[in-house]
């Protein structure tokens, strides 16, 4: 089926190797942002604001300015110009300019000498707010008129539009309502999916530095010298912008741990009117984002302000509380589903209601509230959809994208809708997932366009190793199994920004040494990007893998990638290198065929040597085949780009988003212990089966899905953001913002966890390659709700599953004495399903 | 006026290093910006995730909650002091590098202390005692059990008395 090299042909891919930079990250050598400092680099802090809605009176700088110490003052007024992630919806600034729309929204950000004296200054900032309601549950948001006493929390886009909604989505697929009318069983479910934050390890950091050619810059005054512009910049002639910015000669690097360095550049330019020639943004290694660093931050565009006020590189880093309240994190969803199913378990009808609570600003908003309902339409058969979600504002810290964008919590839902219809149809769940298989090479009913599928080898796999038939409904009561399934895009099809260039790209540069460089546009941010694409460049160019060195993360140096989200890094940036490798691969071939005087396509390049393959004792050093390609054709160098289909999606409105060019998809059983008395859950394993296309590195592989169930798993028990309510206390503060009481799982606190990988060769992934970093986290919480279940006869339709809210469970269903396991089912098994025929 | 500053004088990776540092100092910013080492890692500055993890005197502490003036006269060891002097990598850091059990990193030297000073005492733990001495070191990435493993690989190889093992890195891929 697909032309992908075979296992056994590869010697390095598919093999379990060490990454190219764990040397580094294991002695302490990995410089991370903060790690980094400059001469004369001064420190920034932001002011935040103590209110969750309010109007900005006035901000007087004065004697924070008058400080000894302190170098400079910049407040949102300067800085005007609205941005955003999604071009749709810019509607933030990077300090607030009139009104403040959560607590820790950011006004004014000063630069000083040190930390202490910054944070000192601070506290003379004056500002004086004019307090407004808040609106902290989306229902009241969306009930908001905009009069006075209940004012939007953003000018309505259009007139007459509510401004407390960042967007609306209604589409429906099929005949919805007469295929649910005409099922056999029809399960209605209301759920709460709280939200969560991603909680990296490594706290957001920036460091800005202006380099002024010494004219019109902004010079070492804070006064005067520099004016922001009132209107973006980028765009227009180069070295002209628009609004009243001088034409300053300078350039601006800004450091920062980000996952999305062109984003970061873009806005950067735009808000701060420079010419994007002139502005460089370097990433270095981040430790750890999940989603939670994917687009500009307020700290910088402050360390960029800053230092062009001031002439210094300065350096912000977020405290650990700031990293809760600028957040982006996990939307909660209140969701009501309604499924139908015909008697012999297929599905025919869905019906979706969401309501998703999107925080102060829109993020990635617009694509939360289509992924919410876009993505749940594989790995099963569904005939007919419908989904109706609706995104509000709310005075609290903005959501965004976490792992699993968008749609972990729809998955939640619907899996454990699909473990009632099997109840209800007294079939074993698994069983039931497998009935309803869409098959590979196929099409959603919302169009999205499926090629290689291997869902039921990771639902036949975790049957298998949980011990599944023996197991389910008849282990003692208070512990159980649960099953779940799932999908997830690698990359979508169209990028944030509409644009026709490459999502992503690298170049190689191969030297006379031996030595390939690989320019990788991608960011490292602990899933092993660099890695992925040393390992290609080193399979298809024979060399070994340490003469490999990867560059990354440097506008000024690497070609644009679009950003270490939405899973599309080894199935876009692998293409890449696959590309330019193959170029010059090509070359080194010809140039070694003129040589020996064969065909080129018998020279074979691997383990250092270039080889005669009719005979391999014929062979040459790698870099003796290399330095006759250099002398045959020049330079030894190449640049390799990948775009994603265009012409792939439905045709309607939306149709676009959830495109990808291909899909993974994951099965979990969870093994859970259920403590009657207090309601404490313990997973006591989760067996992880995991379809990634081709694993590149098992060990990277294994990585993510370990991973990726544990924080599944930590969602579904422990984590839960709280922000409180008039009356107990100050009303929108965070209830738990730090590492001690918001709940990360530890060792102790994280379950057993087994990774099972299954490769089914997706025909245009690298080697046949998928995502493994998002999907796997899915099913974790289904599967865990539905193992409770198993467990003590009791839904969890309500996130987290933490000791209070499963003991109220357990005393509104009698008490402890009252539960009982769940009757297993009647049925028999049905061995052979017809869907089985689409097997490989 | 009270002084704002005081010298201090640390015992760091086997070397005595002198700083003047503001009076309010950690150990951890001591090590990170008054001496370079800047491997010891701040995720909270509280004392609760872990990634600010050294030895003093063979045991793990947390450097961030550690005012500088308690470590003075101990042994200070940080990520940086756990390789040979000739480079050579300690068999925790070469397993950790082997498994994939640091993904960002950011977490790893912190753990890397807290698993040395396990084995120190240790040397050969059940995979219970593992998780018991790393319960105080948050990882985001990994789900820990490719540091389990990292961490049994290394006390097999440090129990099994090669010496040549002991220190210096495997050459050998895992496949």
């Amino acid at each position: 089926m697909s032309g992908h090299k075979s296992k056994s042909d590869c010697a390095i891919v598919g093999s379990r190797l060490r990454k190219v930079d764990g040397r580094a990250k294991a002695t302490g050598q990995a410089r991370f942002t903060d790690d980094l400092t400059f001469p004369g680099m001064l420190h920034g802090k932001i002011l935040r604001s103590p209110h969750p809605h309010a109007r900005i009176v006035s901000v007087d700088t004065t004697a924070a300015e008058a400080m000894e110490g302190v170098w400079a003052v910049v407040t949102g007024r300067e800085m005007p110009v609205p941005y955003g992630v999604i071009p749709w919806t810019p509607d933030e600034t990077p300090l607030c300019v009139d009104r403040v729309r959560y607590i820790g929204d950011g006004v004014a950000a000063v630069a000083a000498v040190d930390e202490d004296t910054a944070l000192e200054a601070l506290n003379r900032i004056e500002v004086e707010y004019e307090e407004l309601p808040a609106y902290l549950d989306p229902q009241e948001a969306l009930a908001a008129t905009g009069d006075e006493n209940s004012p939007f929390i953003h000018p309505p886009r259009k007139e007459g539009w509510n401004g407390n909604i960042t967007k609306k989505v209604h589409l429906d697929f099929g005949d919805v309502d007469g295929l649910m009318e005409s099922s056999h069983v029809v399960v209605e479910g209301e759920y709460f999916f709280q939200g969560s934050t991603h909680a990296p390890m490594e706290p957001h950091c920036a460091i800005g530095l202006w380099e002024s050619d010494g004219r019109e810059a902004g010079g070492l005054s804070t006064a005067g010298g520099w004016t922001f512009p009132e209107k973006p910049g980028m765009g227009g002639e180069p070295g002209k912008h628009e609004g009243n910015a001088p034409s300053v000669r300078g350039k601006l690097t800004v450091w920062s741990s980000t996952q999305v360095p062109h984003y970061v550049h873009r806005e950067l330019s735009r808000v701060l009117g420079l010419d994007p020639a002139r502005v460089r943004v370097v990433q270095p290694p981040v430790g750890g984002a999940f989603g939670g660093k994917s687009e500009p931050f307020d700290l910088e565009f402050c360390v960029a302000a800053l230092s062009m006020k001031t002439g210094r590189p300065v350096k912000i880093l977020y405290t650990r509380e700031e990293l809760f309240y600028s957040h982006r994190g996990r939307h909660p969803f209140h969701m009501t589903y309604r499924t139908g199913a015909s008697a012999d378990g297929r599905l025919r009808s869905v019906d979706a209601r969401i309501v998703l609570d999107g925080g102060a600003y829109a993020s990635f908003g617009l694509v939360t509230t289509y992924y919410s309902g876009q993505l749940l339409t594989a790995p099963y058969h569904m005939p007919a959809y419908r989904f109706d979600s609706v995104r509000s504002y709310t005075n609290k810290p903005a959501c965004g994208p976490k792992r699993g964008h968008g749609s972990v919590q729809p998955r939640f839902a619907f899996e454990v809708q699909l473990d009632k219809v099997a109840e209800a149809l007294e079939m074993d769940p698994v069983e039931l997932r497998r009935v309803n298989f869409m098959g590979e090479n196929t099409r959603t009913v919302n169009e999205l366009r499926v090629t290689s599928n291997g869902f039921l080898e990771c639902l036949d796999a975790v049957e298998e190793a949980s011990g599944w038939r023996e197991r389910w409904r008849r282990l003692p009561l208070g512990r159980g199994l649960g099953v779940a399934g799932s999908c997830y895009i690698s990359g979508t099809n169209y990028p944030v920004y509409p644009n026709e260039m490459p999502q992503s790209a690298v170049q190689i540069q191969i030297d006379r040494s031996g030595r390939v460089a690989v320019f990788s546009g991608a960011s490292e941010i602990g899933q092993g990007v660099d890695s992925m694409v040393a390992y290609v460049a080193a399979e298809e160019l024979g060399v070994p893998l340490d003469y490999v060195r990867v560059y990354a993360g440097d506008t000024d140096f690497t070609p644009v990638d679009l950003g270490a989200y939405s899973s599309r890094v080894t199935f876009m940036l692998g293409n890449a290198c696959l590309d330019a490798a193959r170029s010059l691969r090509r070359r080194v071939q010809d140039a070694v065929a003129e040589f020996w005087a064969c065909r080129p396509r018998h020279v074979m390049l691997a383990g250092g040597w270039a080889l005669y393959a009719p005979d391999t004792e014929r062979k040459l050093p790698i870099r003796e085949a290399f330095q006759l390609a250099e002398a045959a054709g020049g330079t030894l160098g190449a640049t390799g780009w990948y775009n994603t289909p265009k012409d792939i999606h439905g045709e309607y409105r939306g149709g676009t988003i959830g495109a990808s060019p291909a899909y993974s998809f994951t099965a979990h059983v969870a093994e859970v212990d259920v403590d009657v008395d207090t309601g404490f859950v313990t997973v006591v394993k989760i067996w992880i089966a995991h379809d990634c296309g081709r694993a590149l590195n098992p060990v990277l592989v294994e990585g993510q899905m370990e991973g990726s169930a544990y924080m599944g798993a930590a969602e579904a028990l422990m984590e839960e953001q709280i922000f409180k309510s008039d009356g107990q206390g100050r009303e929108g503060l965070h209830n738990a913002p730090s590492l001690l009481d918001y709940k990360l799982p530890t060792s102790l606190d994280t379950p057993e966890l087994e990774s099972l990988i299954v490769e089914s060769l997706d025909p245009e992934g690298p080697y046949g390659a998928k995502e493994a970093g998002e999907g796997p986290l899915h099913p974790s919480i289904p599967a865990i709700a539905n193992a409770i279940h198993d467990a003590v006869g009791i839904r969890m339709d309500s996130l987290p599953f933490s000791p209070p809210r499963v003991w109220r469970a357990i005393q509104e269903a009698g008490g402890p004495g009252a539960l009982s396991k769940p009757p297993a089912p009647t049925r028999p098994k049905q061995e052979e399903v017809a869907h089985a025929t689409t097997r490989r | 006026m009270a002084p704002t500053h005081r010298i201090v004088r640390l015992t760091v990776n086997g070397d005595t290093r002198t700083a003047g540092v503001p009076v309010h100092y950690t150990l951890l910013e001591t090590l990170r910006y008054a001496m370079g080492l800047t491997g010891s890692k701040q995720g909270c500055d509280k004392g609760d995730c872990g990634a600010c993890t050294v030895l003093l005197n063979g045991e793990p502490r947390l450097s961030c909650i550690t005012p500088v003036w308690e470590a003075e006269g101990l042994d200070v060891v940080t990520v940086e002091g756990l390789a040979g002097p000739d480079g050579a990598l300690h068999p925790l850091q070469d397993e950790f590098d082997l498994h994939g059990a640091a993904q960002c990193g950011f977490c790893t030297p912190g753990i890397l202390c807290s698993a040395a000073g396990l084995l120190a005492r240790n040397p050969r733990p059940t995979r219970e005692e593992i998780r018991e001495a790393l319960s105080g070191n948050l990882c985001r990435c990994t789900g820990y059990t490719k540091i389990y493993e990292a961490v049994e690989a290394a006390a097999a190889r440090l129990g099994s008395g090669d010496a040549e093992r002991e220190r210096g890195e495997r050459k050998e891929g895992v496949s």
